[in-house]
């Protein structure tokens, strides 16, 4: 599904990923912690393509392309998604008109039919179960006025309704309270499929109570220096990062 | 060195800025026009031409007169070369086998198919239901469409001509009446040289079963166009009054000042809108309209209401300012505006809302879109005179920037003279963000339907104020897709 290589990228020619390896297979959720500023959000927004980053050396392979050649709408076209640390705000614009927007131009860019207004409201209804989402929230501007708990619930509906295949989740636990927690990883459980593949971007363990990860990855300055199975993340949350601080750069998984 | 989908980067921005002008075509009829240049002569010829009665040739020569002495207003935030005002033809129509066409049988094959290349097919049976156009080009009224089943509801709607010959009383009780032929160097201008427009008279208590709409075209090169429209809605009538505007893509700037006069009586309402895409100029700034237009609605009568809702994304140059008269007690004023200016278009435009009456209200929505090189401005007045009791005002200004060479400003005057009233003015200025940018893409939008997404969003308050038909021309224009505005 997913292989980044020796990836070496910034911003502004200001270095945050040191050589990142990664391999992701279909079906998989990894989860990627590491304290602040180690570029775990980094690593979201560069597979996401955000044009603010540049790429300085390595390579990302998705489902057998090279991901660094393909412009982000693509990228979202061929299935990855990206939910995001903090949603923005787009006055004027409602929800489900945005969101039928996007999964229409996706749909049109895979040769299936695009979705009439009908079609679209009995598969949305059908989602927002996913999230116990009120109906509500549809005529409403995407993300105006929004809880932070609301946006992150929104992002997941966006995930249910764009099907990716490759879903990258940037903190989707922080700002949560414990129930909004629940049904947000709930939500993304009911998501889990073997031909879906999941990272979890996270700095807390507690989300991976609810979600539970193949594999955990720590980062740490720009490069993953530890993976393990979900284990690894409860010795983490017993130890804290301070352990493992120091420790050489892990080679690939599998 | 790999830096990840540079490609795209502001496509979306800069596809919608240079869209192509679609109306740009030229139609070739043969025309009757006056000699180049204005004089008295010019003006008795304009008259005589109409077969007009003496009190209208008398008001356009006072008109003239008036007009000799005025200087062109230079306070407009806007720059162009002089106007040569002897360089300009100031009547040009096409030519018709008899004196005028008297159905649509008789109007030129050519016309006809002008405004059906336009998307307004004049031939009623293939009309949407629920919309009377009148069709203008260039200098006069080819057709009116739905007159009949108007006039069954006593409603007048014809061409101006046709109303100084048929109905001279409402002309002369009105004309002027809100517009003085002494307002402004351009309304004077028009005063003493308009050709033809529209003529609407609702009577009392009837709410007209259609959507009234006026469709101005200019074809001739090097003509002014100086239509008039007047609107008379009676005691508890009302009305919803459209309009919309091309002219070809010529090289050469070309003039356009109309009036308009909106007349509403005690309890009536008059909804009018328009969607203006006249020729903007290229890319460079060449050619384009100069769209120098009066505007104006008086609320004679209590508990009337006017309200203006534009669109204005066309024309080099506008300078226009839709304003409403609040003089009955009780009465109403609305103001909603979406101005886009691109490539080198300059607008400055906004409203005036004058507080007379009791009670009165009024509420102003501006949204400013700049982009390229265009240059923004939104200017308006509120004015609440002594009488005015408990008069209040709300207004809003946003601005939208899209890239870093085009300007927005806003200049709003506010005047109370009572202290019982309540005005309130709030004003932003915003640019598309990266982030939302990024954003849209990152589910799979195109940078370009992105943009129009959150251009659209940004001018929702507008747009949900235009009849449906309106809506769908307006959101075109925007190069947004309906469904954004009205869902």
């Amino acid at each position: 599904m997913l292989e980044i290589r020796d990836l070496r990228a910034g911003i502004d020619g200001k270095e945050i990923l040191k050589g990142i390896n990664l391999k992701v297979g279909a079906g998989e959720v990894h989860a990627v912690m590491g304290p602040n500023g180690s570029g775990k959000s980094t690593l979201a927004r560069v597979l996401a393509g955000e044009e603010s980053y540049s790429v300085y050396s390595g390579s990302i392979t998705y489902k057998g392309q090279d991901l660094l050649e393909i412009p982000p709408e693509r990228r979202a076209r061929e299935g990855i998604f990206l939910a995001f640390q903090y949603p923005v705000e787009i006055a004027g614009v409602n929800n489900s008109y945005f969101l039928k927007s996007a999964l229409n131009e996706i749909r049109s860019y895979r040769g299936l039919e695009e979705l009439d207004a009908f079609e679209f409201l009995e598969l949305i209804k059908e989602k927002m179960k996913i999230v116990d989402m009120d109906p509500s929230f549809l005529n409403r501007p995407v993300n105006e006025g929004f809880s932070g708990g609301e946006k992150k619930r929104n992002e997941i509906l966006q995930m249910a309704v764009l099907e990716p295949q490759l879903a990258i989740l940037d903190e989707t636990d922080s700002g949560l309270d414990i129930d909004a927690l629940r049904v947000v990883a709930s939500g993304v459980n009911k998501l889990r499929s073997p031909e879906r593949s999941i990272i979890l971007v996270t700095h807390y363990q507690r989300l991976l109570n609810y979600i539970q990860p193949d594999f955990v990855h720590v980062m740490i300055d720009g490069t993953i220096v530890k993976s393990g199975g979900k284990e690894l993340a409860v010795t983490l949350e017993e130890k804290g990062y301070d352990w493992i601080k120091g420790a050489p750069a892990a080679k690939a998984v599998k | 060195m790999a830096s990840p989908a540079k490609k795209t980067e502001k496509k979306g921005v800069e596809s919608f800025v240079t869209k192509e002008y679609q109306h740009g075509f030229v139609t070739p009829i043969e025309s009757d026009t006056v000699p180049r240049g204005l004089n008295e002569d010019t003006i008795r010829l304009i008259s005589a031409k109409k077969k007009e009665p003496p009190f209208m040739l008398q008001w356009r020569l006072k008109a003239y007169r008036r007009w000799k002495e005025m200087a062109e207003p230079s306070w407009p935030n806007v720059t162009y070369p002089p106007i040569d005002y002897q360089d300009i033809i100031y009547y040009s129509a096409p030519k018709t086998k008899k004196d005028g066409p008297k159905n649509l049988e008789e109007v030129d094959q050519e016309l006809l198919k002008t405004f059906e290349k336009l998307g307004i097919p004049l031939e009623e049976q293939k009309r949407l239901a629920g919309v009377a156009v009148d069709a203008v080009f260039d200098s006069v009224s080819v057709a009116t469409t739905f007159k009949e089943k108007l006039a069954e509801k006593g409603v007048l709607f014809c061409s101006f001509s046709e109303a100084v010959q048929n109905h001279p009383d409402l002309i002369k009780q009105y004309l002027g009446s809100v517009v003085p032929y002494s307002d402004n160097f351009y309304a004077a201008l028009n005063s003493a040289v308009f050709s033809d427009g529209s003529f609407c008279y609702i009577p009392k208590g009837v709410r007209c079963p259609m959507e009234l709409s006026t469709y101005f075209r200019i074809n001739a090169a090097d003509t002014g166009q100086f239509e008039r429209t007047l609107i008379i809605a009676d005691e508890g009538s009302y009305v919803s009054y459209l309009e919309g505007c091309t002219a070809p893509m010529r090289d050469k700037n070309q003039l356009h000042a109309a009036v308009v006069e909106l007349v509403a009586l005690k309890g009536a309402e008059i909804k009018y809108s328009t969607v203006q895409n006249w020729y903007a100029g290229d890319k460079d700034g060449k050619g384009g309209i100069f769209n120098f237009v009066t505007k104006r609605g008086k609320c004679v009568g209590d508990h009337s209401k006017i309200s203006w809702t534009q669109v204005e994304t066309g024309s080099a140059i506008t300078w226009k300012y839709p304003s409403v008269i609040l003089q009955g007690d009780h009465t109403i004023g609305e103001f909603y505006s979406v101005a886009l200016t691109a490539n080198h278009q300059q607008a400055d435009t906004g409203t005036k809302m004058i507080h007379i009456g009791k009670n009165t209200r009024s509420t102003i929505i501006s949204k400013g879109i700049s982009a390229g090189h265009g240059k923004n401005t939104y200017r308006g007045l509120v004015k609440v005179l002594p009488k005015a009791e408990k008069a209040r005002n709300y207004t809003q200004c946003d601005s939208l920037l899209l890239g870093g060479q085009c300007s927005a400003n806003t200049f709003p005057y506010i005047e109370v003279k009572n202290k019982s009233s309540r005005v309130e003015h709030e004003a932003s200025t915003s640019k598309i963000s990266d982030e939302q940018l990024f954003y849209c893409k990152q589910r799979g939008l195109s940078a370009e339907n992105a943009v129009s997404l959150i251009i659209n969003g940004f001018c929702k308050q507008v747009f949900k104020n235009l009849p449906m038909e309106f809506a769908v021309e307006a959101t075109k224009l925007l190069g947004v897709s309906l469904e954004g505005s009205v869902g």
